[in-house]
């Protein structure tokens, strides 16, 4: 139940507690409340439950798993293989 | 879609598998809190790809699951009531209660209606002033915000026949719950990301001290989920018990500040109970004075109606992690997503659902392979 989806917001009508979103989601497009994301921006990503927008996706944050995976795959690329020495 | 697809990736989620297998070194018990990483998990087959030393155990963050039976009851009743209009989630309209569930309430001409957001109930009210207009408002801390806006909005368009019927749990005092049982086997958590999107993860800083287990905030995709075991069992492996945030995309230390704003002035903490496991104090959220008049509650006279729950349906012991849905006597067999006993098996969210439709045709697993492990 606690799903929540991320869409782009393609415009931004209303102001405060009315503030509302067309936020297309990889192509459907649905009405989304901004109430509860103020600084969301037109082009910006939010997380979309029942209706509301409760956070906005933070870019950098999200290239982080893959920073870490890549880490990762140059760490193991350093390290002594079995039977090496 | 963005911020999809790519946490989807198998040959990264293999990568993350090998470095949980290089890191540990003995047995560890993790548990994830929602109903939402436990069908992703089980979707996907991410346990599976983990190293034996790893067991997962399913956590009770399904609100249709842990919604008692006898708010199912007062649900039924309200509906039930002619000229009542009840809006809901789709997925509490299979939830048995006593005798039946809102699907035979509706097929026996009660106006039962599927509604996607909180708000489209109230717009149901303001469209039928005539008609008293109840939302069921389940839920963990993600949706509380959304059924407080229903019924602030309500409230400034002086609705008089829109009410909620509250039944909101909260996740950190189920998690003291499980981690304060003598039985507990727990050693580490992955905190429901969607939650803390909201609430923060300050309120999990005194529970990992508290009880020196490592809690890392983690969403809900393959890549997520991976991470997050990883993060979490790198803990255990160097003895650090502190909260981690995997979900930064989405999880900010504090929460969405506006959103829990909203949320103290419509809702107070109260106690409640969790089918399966009883009344938690300070567990879930009710109405404040300001909004009382807004309670299905006191104003369908339901409030002091009581249930018993089937003590056949070991829906308890499966949400706390201490047993997993195959060793369940009814699982399969009395108990389907068709014909469902407890509500694990009713949401695709609950863990006995999960499995009957991801794993029902393998081989059964050993029985009470999840509770043997003990830290």
């Amino acid at each position: 139940m606690c799903l929540a989806v991320p869409g782009k917001i393609l415009s931004i009508t209303g102001e405060d507690f009315a503030r509302m979103a067309r936020v297309s989601f990889g192509g459907i497009v649905k009405e989304v409340s901004l109430a509860y994301v103020p600084e969301a921006e037109v082009g910006h990503y939010v997380l979309v439950h029942v209706g509301f927008a409760i956070s906005v996706v933070d870019e950098a944050e999200a290239m982080r798993t893959f920073e870490i995976l890549k880490q990762m795959g140059e760490l193991e690329e350093l390290e002594p293989k079995v039977g090496e020495a | 879609m963005k911020f999809v697809e790519e946490y989807r990736d198998p040959v990264a989620a293999r990568q993350f598998a090998e470095a949980i297998s290089h890191t540990v070194t003995r047995p560890w018990t993790l548990m994830e809190i929602c109903g939402g990483q436990t069908h992703s998990i089980v979707k996907y087959g991410i346990d599976e790809l983990l190293p034996k030393e790893v067991t997962l155990v399913h956590g009770p963050g399904c609100p249709v699951c842990v919604t008692p039976l006898e708010l199912i009851d007062k649900a039924l009743q309200i509906a039930a009531q002619p000229g009542v209009i009840f809006c809901s989630f789709g997925d509490m309209l299979r939830v048995p209660g006593s005798s039946r569930d809102l699907f035979s309430v509706k097929a026996a001409g009660g106006d039962v209606r599927i509604v996607y957001s909180p708000t489209d109930a109230v717009r149901v009210a303001a469209q039928n002033p005539d008609k008293p207009v109840v939302f069921f408002a389940v839920g963990f801390e993600t949706t509380a915000p959304a059924n407080a806006m229903s019924v602030f909005q309500a409230k400034q368009m002086g609705l008089k026949n829109y009410s909620i019927l509250v039944s909101h749990v909260l996740v950190p005092p189920a998690m003291e719950v499980i981690l304060g049982s003598p039985d507990n086997h727990v050693q580490g958590f992955l905190a429901a990301g969607h939650v803390c999107t909201v609430m923060g993860f300050e309120e999990y800083e005194p529970l990992a001290k508290k009880f020196k287990v490592p809690i890392v905030v983690t969403g809900f995709e393959p890549l997520d989920l991976l991470q997050g075991i990883y993060m979490c069992v790198s803990q255990l492996e160097q003895g650090r018990f502190e909260v981690e945030n995997q979900y930064a995309r989405a999880v900010r230390r504090a929460g969405n500040r506006p959103a829990q704003e909203l949320v103290a002035k419509v809702f107070r903490v109260v106690p409640r109970k969790w089918r399966g496991i009883g009344e938690i104090p300070q567990s879930g959220l009710g109405l404040t004075p300001e909004y009382a008049q807004f309670d299905a509650e006191t104003r369908f006279g339901v409030s002091e109606y009581t249930a018993q729950e089937d003590p056949e349906c070991i829906s308890g012991l499966v949400m706390q992690g201490a047993k997993k849905p195959q060793d369940c006597t009814a699982y399969g067999k009395r108990c389907t997503p068709d014909h469902p006993l407890g509500a694990p098996m009713v949401s695709s969210e609950g863990a006995c659902a999960a499995y009957y439709r991801y794993r029902r045709l393998r081989e059964p697993e050993p029985a009470d392979a999840g509770s043997q492990r003990r830290g």
